[in-house]
């Protein structure tokens, strides 16, 4: 890095203005011109926070107690209002987490491009107009002229983040700062949406900050990151160095929870599967509507599934691929429009009862799975309601029991879910879940919602019960390197069909189909080394 | 976690001010409310008579005093009434939805179209002028609001995981009903219902000041307001602190909702 | 677009079509006997039933209402017990009155709360929106018969600068038409703008939470941009609503500000004719309230995706 910085962060320091607590604390790093540069923490580590900040827009809750923030040598926090509306835009771009709300929903996608335009160019309307259209052009907007009129509610989650992408670069900022770009994103558009931002900006000669949780993909794009832990920037460096030796405790820890591959186990498959589904589809009811009758939509086109005993099966794809679908069907939350479902060899309807209580989910949503009018007792409590032959102080005992296990102590008995983390809320769904000891067990994105370090503990919670209690597993997964720690075997499913299926290794080391490829180029292949640090590798597309 | 509020503090001190006033006119006022004093005849507010005296002598504090009691008495009938209808139709409507949701909802708003307080006048105009009357005829005329609210509630409370694990558990549609959607549904109920007791005291008040409402001459703040119209400039005091009362009462009522509206709403939570 | 309108049309008939079933049941549910009351004490039996038998009383009720409903829709309303005059001619030439006073209060109400509001919301928290939610909760908490009682006193009796009681329509002389309208319309004024500021302020906060709002900032826009262009819009669906609703609710709540200046609206007219037990005009009062209620939110709705374009697609 040589010459002057184009961005310096000197010793930055931001307190919630209430209470005073340090939320930032003491923070400096630099940006070169058109480099690009990652900064990776966990919620709560103030990385958003931070670089809210170099865009003067610190929420009115927060104070600014200390530090410099220095922009081509002016220092920002010191700016007028009108000299940091220049710079915010036409300067400093900035690109949010979330596609969905990031764009008004009531301006056309035309008008708030423009808008950049007319603050910080003296183009004419048709000059305008002409960028403008070629800019969505160029992020892959297929039909630009239409896209002038059109709503966001139009587009897809992809589609607006390649719009916002426009808006940000129609201005060739010189500082581009990408907050969680494509978290919100599927993982097979998010590399298509990060290579766009990457090729863009190189393109330009603009420089990135690149905010996010994901230090892989941040590894991935940068030379250069931070890593920021509660407020303090625990390690900075090249992207290389610390990969390959990481100096701080905090570094190496985010390092050993990215999702390793297990030895493969050995299975016997010979049995009855625990649970069989056969040629299942699915029809979503078409509503109908007054004027027009809405055709159901097939959300499963005949799909078999065999899940054997103490197996764990993974079920990998996008967005829309059917795999949540298939994962309820098979919960009984949804009614098959044709194919049966086996339990252990026999129609499931033949004892529901029996069925109900050996079949147990744990849903994605750690806040919303569970009755937040509840005690986390009566949670796990309940789940032993209709097991028969245990009666109030052995299912209490049960409760407790199974709350130890999955690592609560009894304190947390009493507590409401509202009271708790969502790493320990997870915990607790894993609880209710397992406390009737199932046979077999759905897990519906069971750790997506959760910080990578915490991501790693529930999964290491979720292998070791596995293993103790041996129950079938069906693991609903959109993240790849989640599903190379936990499954023994995978599906890979598309639009309603299953695409490719084998056992892990196969289809990580040897895929067959270009869908799966797509989806494995997107997670790195790991390897630890003896440091405390990792080698990332990429598998190409074929 | 469970701090006190401006506004639930005012709210709450002057709600509790009124129901403190209503239990104390029940046994005790300065004057007979229905007393007539033909030598002290619209005395104006002094030693004697704190709030001053009708055009009957009558003590105005002490009628207020009885007034509050019977205004207290409506609202919270009305209210239980409300409450308990629109529940109930709400959790039928959300939870079994299909036709019997669509036919619910169709005649609900039908009836939401009716303006409250003329759907109460239309009712009154059946069951009679009277206390009870009003307090169906309100009753009957909050109900839809209730039942949407509830419903609205119930709708999407369903969407939620933890009415789906409720299902996987195997537990019954009435179980689940009972121990997780009813619950969850008593922050709107609640919030709602305060609202609602402020729109019953200001309807009865109205409605009595129309004529319509309870009868003179038992006192209650909207007919004793009515009243004092005609004397509005001999004797400001008997229009004056009747519609002080109820103006007083409605803001405990807004700011005490406000405050509820603040702790139960689960979007306000964790913002702070 | 035309999909979309064409179905909030289709939506409203159920609701017209229970209306009126509603009001149908409603009248015959209040007690007494319309042929003996019309007829006074004096009447004989034989003269009661001739009567029934002249108003369709004595068919049967689903008779009784193919033949009411076949009258509302070819416009007749009946006639009035009391002053025979046509009831369709009465209820909406007292309408119109009442619909004055309504629309042009709830429309300086909303001319000057919505601001009100979106100012407050901008500066939450600040001196500015502390006063003005506690303005707004305590005009709200003002009962509007005593304000107008208040108001009354105060312009009409003490300083004598407007008049007191009664009402010249405009169209016959709209200098005295005017002054008349002050004092009712005032005091709608200023207690609708307590709930209007509320609700603008809450959808306002709703909108400002979210991330194109940071986006606009993170582009360079001034905050009035910011505030006007961005937020203001996405804002006011819910405040339109509201606006709507509130139009609707007062020209069923009128009848106390009507009583209090003695307005001959149509609130009046309802709760004279409730007196009076004139059941053609209390019917005709829900009817016509109920449907303009009706029509007002359709309007409110199909002028809602001005505000947010999402509406139309789903």
């Amino acid at each position: 890095m040589t010459g002057t910085p184009l961005l310096s962060v000197q010793g930055l320091s931001l307190a919630v203005t209430h209470s005073g607590n340090q939320v930032v604390k003491n923070v400096s790093f630099n940006v070169a011109p058109g480099e690009i540069v990652g900064i990776v923490g966990e919620s709560g580590s103030g990385k958003t926070l931070a670089t809210r900040a170099i865009i003067g827009l610190i929420p009115p809750a927060v104070r600014h107690t200390g530090g410099t923030i220095l922009y081509r040598g002016r220092d920002v926090l010191a700016m007028r209002d009108r000299d940091l509306r220049q710079l915010r835009g036409g300067e400093i771009g900035v690109v949010f987490q979330e596609p969905m709300t990031s764009l008004n929903p009531s301006m056309t996608i035309g008008r708030q491009l423009e808008e950049g335009l007319i603050l910080h160019t003296k183009m004419t309307a048709e000059e305008r107009r002409t960028a403008i259209l070629s800019m969505l052009k160029r992020v892959g907007i297929r039909e630009p002229e239409r896209a002038l009129t059109a709503y966001p509610h139009e587009f897809s989650g992809g589609m607006r983040q390649r719009i916002m992408l426009a808006s940000v670069m129609l201005l060739k900022p010189a500082l581009l700062i990408a907050d969680e770009p494509t978290t919100a994103l599927d993982a097979v558009v998010q590399r298509d949406v990060m290579e766009l931002m990457v090729e863009m900006t190189q393109a330009e000669g603009t420089a990135v900050l690149l905010i996010s949780h994901d230090l892989p993909m941040v590894a991935r794009y940068t030379n250069r990151f931070v890593v920021m832990e509660k407020g303090v920037v625990v390690e900075q460096g090249l992207t290389e160095e610390i990969l390959q030796a990481p100096q701080h405790a905090y570094t190496r820890k985010l390092l050993s929870s990215l999702p390793y591959r297990g030895a493969a186990r050995e299975l016997d498959t010979t049995r009855t599967p625990m649970v069989s589904a056969r040629n299942i589809i699915v029809d979503y009811p078409g509503r109908k509507g007054l004027f027009r009758k809405h055709e159901p939509k097939r959300a499963l086109h005949g799909v078999s599934v065999d899940i054997h005993v103490g197996e764990v099966v993974a079920l990998v794809g996008g967005s829309g691929s059917g795999k949540t679908t298939l994962g309820r069907t098979i919960a009984g939350l949804v009614q098959q429009s044709q194919g049966e479902i086996l339990f252990q060899g026999r129609e499931r309807s033949a004892d529901w009862r029996d069925y109900r209580l050996n079949c147990q989910m744990v849903f994605q949503d750690p806040y919303s799975s569970l009755d937040p009018r509840m005690t986390i007792q009566a949670l796990v409590e309940e789940a032993l309601r209709l097991v028969p032959d245990l009666d109030t102080p052995a299912k209490r005992l049960r409760a407790l029991e199974t709350l130890e296990e999955v690592g609560l102590s009894a304190d947390f008995a009493s507590r409401y879910p509202h009271e708790l983390s969502g790493g320990q809320r997870q915990r607790v769904a894993i609880a209710r879940a397992i406390a009737r000891r199932p046979k077999f067990l759905i897990a519906d994105e069971p750790v997506s919602a959760l910080d990578v370090t915490v991501r790693a503990q529930v999964l290491e919670l979720f292998s070791s019960l596995q293993k103790r209690y041996g129950f079938s597993c069906l693991f609903i997964s959109h993240d790849l390197g989640v599903v190379e720690q936990v499954a023994d075997r995978v599906i890979v499913m598309q639009d309603g069909r299953i695409v490719e299926e084998g056992d892990r290794d196969r289809i990580f080391d040897a895929p067959k189909e270009a869908y799966t490829r797509k989806l494995l180029s997107a997670i790195p292949a790991l390897d630890l080394n003896q440091t405390g640090g990792v080698i990332l590798k990429w598998r190409l597309e074929a | 976690m469970r701090k006190l509020t401006f506004n639930g503090v005012i709210g709450g001190g002057l709600i509790g001010l009124l129901v403190l006033v209503a239990l104390i006119g029940l046994l005790w006022t300065p004057y007979d409310p229905m007393a007539l004093g033909f030598t002290a005849r619209l005395v104006a507010p002094g030693a004697a008579h704190w709030l001053g005296t009708d055009e009957f002598g009558r003590d105005v504090a002490s009628r207020l005093m009885v007034g509050a009691r019977a205004s207290v008495w409506i609202g919270c009938l009305t209210v239980t009434f409300a409450v308990v209808c629109g529940t109930f139709i709400g959790i039928v409507s959300g939870y079994a939805r299909g036709w019997v949701d669509g036919v619910i909802m169709a005649i609900n708003n039908a009836l939401l179209a009716f303006p409250g307080i003329l759907l109460a006048l239309g009712l009154l105009a059946v069951f009679g002028a009277n206390q009870y009357g009003i307090i169906f005829a309100l009753g009957i005329a909050y109900t839809p609001s209730m039942a949407r609210v509830v419903r609205g509630a119930v709708l999407s409370l369903r969407e939620r995981e933890f009415i789906e694990a409720s299902r996987v558990m195997g537990n019954g549609e009435i179980y689940t009903m009972l121990r997780h959607i009813l619950p969850n549904c008593v922050a709107p109920i609640t919030v709602l219902a305060t609202s609602m007791f402020g729109w019953a005291i200001l309807s009865e008040s109205a409605l009595s000041f129309l004529g319509l409402g309870v009868p003179p001459p038992a006192p209650t703040w909207g007919n004793m307001l009515a009243a004092g119209r005609p004397f509005i400039e001999q004797a400001v005091w008997l229009g004056f602190f009747p519609g002080l009362c109820i103006a007083l009462t409605l803001l405990g009522i807004n700011l005490l909702g406000d405050a509820l509206r603040d702790r139960l709403d689960p979007r306000m939570r964790g913002l702070k | 677009m035309i999909k979309f309108i064409l179905n909030r049309l289709v939506m409203a008939i159920p609701t017209i079509v229970i209306v009126s079933v509603a009001v149908f049941t409603l009248i015959r549910l209040i007690p007494g006997d319309p042929a003996a009351l019309m007829l006074g004490d004096m009447a004989e039996p034989h003269q009661i039933a001739e009567m029934r038998n002249l108003l369709g009383l004595d068919r049967s009720i689903p008779e009784q209402f193919v033949v009411w409903a076949g009258n509302i829709l070819s416009g007749d309303f009946g006639t009035s017990i009391v002053t025979g005059e046509p009831v369709l001619h009465l209820v909406t030439s007292r309408f119109m009155v009442s619909a004055e006073i309504v629309v042009i209060a709830v429309f300086l109400a909303s001319l000057i709360a919505v601001p009100a509001g979106v100012i407050a919301a901008w500066r939450q928290n600040s001196l500015t929106d502390l006063a003005l939610v506690g303005t707004a909760t305590v005009l709200l908490s003002i009962p509007t018969f005593w304000l107008g009682l208040l108001l009354l006193l105060a312009f009409g009796l003490k300083l004598g600068w407007l008049p007191v009681l009664g009402y010249v329509p405009i169209t016959e002389n709209w200098k005295a038409g005017l002054l008349y309208l002050v004092l009712p319309v005032m005091t709608l004024v200023i207690h609708e703008m307590g709930v209007i500021i509320r609700m603008a302020r809450a959808s306002t906060l709703e909108v400002l939470r979210l991330d194109y709002i940071t986006h606009a900032r993170a582009k360079g826009l001034s905050e009035s941009a910011v505030l006007w262009r961005h937020a203001f819009k996405n804002a006011f669906g819910p405040t339109w609503t509201m606006i709507g609703l509130i139009l609707g609710n007062l020209l069923g709540g009128i009848a106390v500000i009507e009583t209090v200046f003695t307005i001959p609206g149509l609130g009046r007219l309802m709760v004279d004719a409730i007196f009076q037990r004139d059941y053609p005009v209390i019917q005709g009062c829900l009817l016509l309230v109920a449907f303009s209620y009706v029509v007002v939110n359709l309007v409110v709705d199909l002028l809602y995706p001005l505000f947010d374009p999402r509406v139309v697609a789903e």
